[in-house]
């Protein structure tokens, strides 16, 4: 992608934690990335890696014990949308400054960054329309009549490839096979134009002919739209099909990120290396014992201290990654990886906090 | 790879499904009368050599859960015969069965579930979970007796014994699923029904869970029947692989054979579908038209015309029969022999190419 541009969104140190009365949960402790138009960012990470919990802070859509402790969240809305009230720079929107049930975030939330979320039979409401449910935002957030918004909501679902829209616009969610619900629902997300487009794990409660359509639809429409997109998944099948830039995370930290052809070609971060290697390439050998990552995910309460990896880690380090943090650091030209070893590598004489 | 060709029951078969058929009936009106069915498993016919693993594949409503469900008979098969044979070498129509005379059976042929959450129960602890069975149908009176056994169990699938009066919500989604496994071979089985042990499970979890399966088949000398619909998972695990679509078989094949020359389109196009983790080879994936049809009301002729390239005027006519085109090689399509059709070579072939291709470029940069 073109780098002299602006990035359309730039997270900064965000850190989303949970005040349970068991403990504090840190779900998003740390995180750092980019998108720049028409870029597709794809964030992998296995579950209870924070990467919902980063697009839901995003959105300002955190449920309640947990709120956004520290960071900043940079978005490039269109100049009308801030009043003056929020921090701006460079023509950017602090979105963790704005109140989350304000004014301004309820204008860019769904118009300017739009979701599509993981089970699109729960995100419907079964009792109304599909159509009812496109034309509501089209109407919130557009100045048109209802005739009009009745116009645009049936151009998404022609857009989306869904057959004969007019007569869908009166369906149910539950009238619709699970492929098309999915695209109703990417009509729905696209119903404003957004300019960035978060899908949360879009294709993982379908079938593979379906999440190949899916996959092919979000693409073209990436193409048509030069929209930017954010992509979670915990696929990497489905990240090296449609990523340009990867973002990899474990325990709420980004243990690496970079272009996609260098995470898969030449992975810096020792998580990244194993999780290429456990995945059951349809295209390798077959009955060959696979290559583990030993353990199992932490329980959030009982984060290893230092680097989260390290009780899992096969380089690991005695005294140095149990005892400090490792921050996300340029490695090559390209990635980003948070890991003491290239810091040994690098000889980078810095005092860790 | 080489298989001997044997779709009659030698003495190495351990189950062979004829003709199985589960239909759900749809009623409507007042009365209640049958207006149709929902043909949700529908002349299903394939058998398992003793060690073997066969991959059960399709997508979501194929009715592939249903047919194994049908063979430990969790549900009662509408039609066909189930023929299982048992430790001492009879043969036995499970269909045919009362509950009654299945009970001595079922130790014989245990299953491994899908969701490690829903399936163990909350508020038993790992001695009740995994010595129920021993209790129940092992008649393992004795307390002491039970607790060694579960402690060998559990050892057996890579946990601590000690652990053995925690309650389930203290594990983690893969320690669970060790529970279920150290559940389900607590009996000593000799079928393993696995409906999709590993899709609820992150892929580093996943991994450990695949190897510890082909361990404990090559230990116990188990058979499984592997429920799937990740492709690549099933590529790794099975000899034999069985693909289902709406209720039917379409191809039964050795696992190498079927993904690198699939013979029946729909597998071509699953094959096609699958994302493959490498971001040098991104094609526009080939899909298909149109959705999965419903079992109650399926399209005429093959099932798959409606949505299938190849198809001819008579794929809307007339249902193709499952035919072995070469040994060990089942289809059911009517240009199973004309059709050239690609599996995965290509795909493996190109990242091959694309690998060399890109460290090429990465040695002599410009």
């Amino acid at each position: 992608m073109d780098d002299q541009q602006k990035p359309i969104l730039s997270v900064r140190n965000l850190r989303t934690y949970f005040f349970l009365d068991e403990g504090t949960v840190k779900a998003v402790d740390g995180v750092s990335f980019d998108v720049y138009p028409g870029q597709v960012v794809g964030i992998v990470g296995e579950s209870g890696c924070g990467k919902s919990v980063t697009i839901k802070s995003l959105l300002g859509i955190v449920e309640k014990p947990g709120r956004i402790v520290e960071g900043e969240i940079w978005f490039q809305a269109s100049a009308t949308q801030t009043d003056g009230a929020a921090p701006v720079r460079d023509g950017a929107v602090d979105l963790a400054r704005l109140d989350p049930r304000g004014r301004e975030m309820r204008a860019i939330r769904g118009a300017e960054i739009a979701l599509i979320p993981q089970e699109p039979m729960a995100a419907f409401s079964p009792v109304h329309t599909i159509g009812d449910q496109i034309m509501e935002v089209i109407l919130l957030h557009e100045n048109v009549a209802k005739e009009e918004a009745w116009q645009m909501a049936v151009e998404r679902l022609k857009e989306v490839g869904v057959p004969s829209p007019a007569e869908r616009m009166n369906a149910y969610s539950w009238e619709l096979s699970g492929g098309l619900r999915q695209r109703a629902m990417i009509a729905m997300a696209l119903a404003c134009t957004p300019r960035l487009l978060i899908a949360d794990e879009p294709t993982t409660a379908i079938d593979v002919t379906t999440q190949a359509q899916v996959i092919n639809l979000l693409r073209d429409l990436q193409h048509q739209h030069n929209m930017a997109i954010i992509f979670i998944t915990h696929d990497l099948g489905v990240i090296a099909q449609v990523a340009d830039y990867v973002v990899v995370m474990y325990l709420g930290r980004v243990m690496e990120s970079g272009p996609v052809m260098d995470i898969f070609h030449n992975p810096q971060h020792p998580y990244t290396r194993a999780l290429l290697r456990s995945i059951p390439s349809i295209t390798a050998p077959s009955h060959t014992l696979l290559p583990t990552i030993e353990g199992s995910i932490p329980h959030p309460f009982n984060r290893p201290p230092g680097c989260p990896f390290h009780p899992r880690c096969t380089e690991f380090m005695p005294g140095i990654c149990d005892q400090a943090l490792p921050e996300l650091k340029q490695v090559t030209p390209t990635q980003s990886a948070s890991c003491f070893l290239h810091e040994k590598e690098t000889k980078i004489d810095e005092p860790t906090g | 790879m080489t298989n001997p060709n044997e779709t009659f029951l030698s003495n190495k078969t351990i189950l062979e499904v004829k003709h199985l058929k589960k239909y759900y009936p749809i009623r409507k009106g007042f009365f209640k009368r049958v207006t149709g069915y929902v043909r949700a498993v529908d002349d299903v016919s394939f058998h398992i050599k003793e060690g073997e693993t066969l991959g059960l594949v399709g997508e979501s409503g194929c009715g592939k859960t249903t047919t194994a469900r049908c063979i430990l008979r969790a549900i009662d098969p509408t039609a066909g015969q189930i023929l299982f044979r048992d430790r001492n070498g009879q043969q036995v129509d499970l269909a045919a069965l009362s509950n009654a005379e299945l009970r001595p059976l079922r130790s014989e042929m245990q299953m491994i579930f899908q969701d490690p959450f829903g399936s163990l129960n909350p508020r038993m602890n790992l001695f009740d979970i995994v010595g129920e069975p021993l209790l129940v149908i092992g008649g393992m009176r004795n307390r002491q007796e039970r607790m060694d056994r579960v402690a060998e169990l559990l050892r057996l699938v890579g946990l601590p014994p000690a652990y053995m009066q925690r309650y389930p919500h203290a594990f983690s989604g893969g320690q669970r699923q060790r529970i279920v496994i150290a559940r389900a071979l607590a009996l000593n089985p000799r079928l393993v029904v696995a409906d999709e042990p590993v899709s609820a499970l992150d892929v580093s979890v996943q991994a450990q869970v695949l190897n510890l399966m082909m361990r404990l088949q090559q230990e116990l000398h188990l058979t499984y029947l592997f429920v799937a619909h990740d492709l690549s998972v099933v590529k790794h695990f099975c000899d034999r692989v069985t693909v289902m679509y709406v209720g039917k078989i379409v191809e039964t094949a050795p696992t190498q054979e079927l993904f690198y020359f699939p013979k029946h389109p729909y597998t071509a196009a699953l094959m096609s579908a699958v994302p493959v983790p490498d971001p040098s080879i991104r094609s526009a994936l080939a899909t298909l038209e149109g959705d999965v049809p419903s079992p109650a009301n399926p399209p005429s002729g093959c099932y798959f015309h409606p949505r299938c390239p190849h198809a001819v005027d008579i794929c809307s006519q007339e249902a193709p029969t499952l035919e072995e085109i070469t040994p060990g090689h089942f289809v059911s399509c009517h240009r199973a022999h004309e059709l050239k059709l690609v599996g995965i070579g290509g795909q493996a072939e190109r990242s091959e190419f694309a690998r060399k291709h890109t460290e090429a470029e990465r040695n002599n940069p410009e």
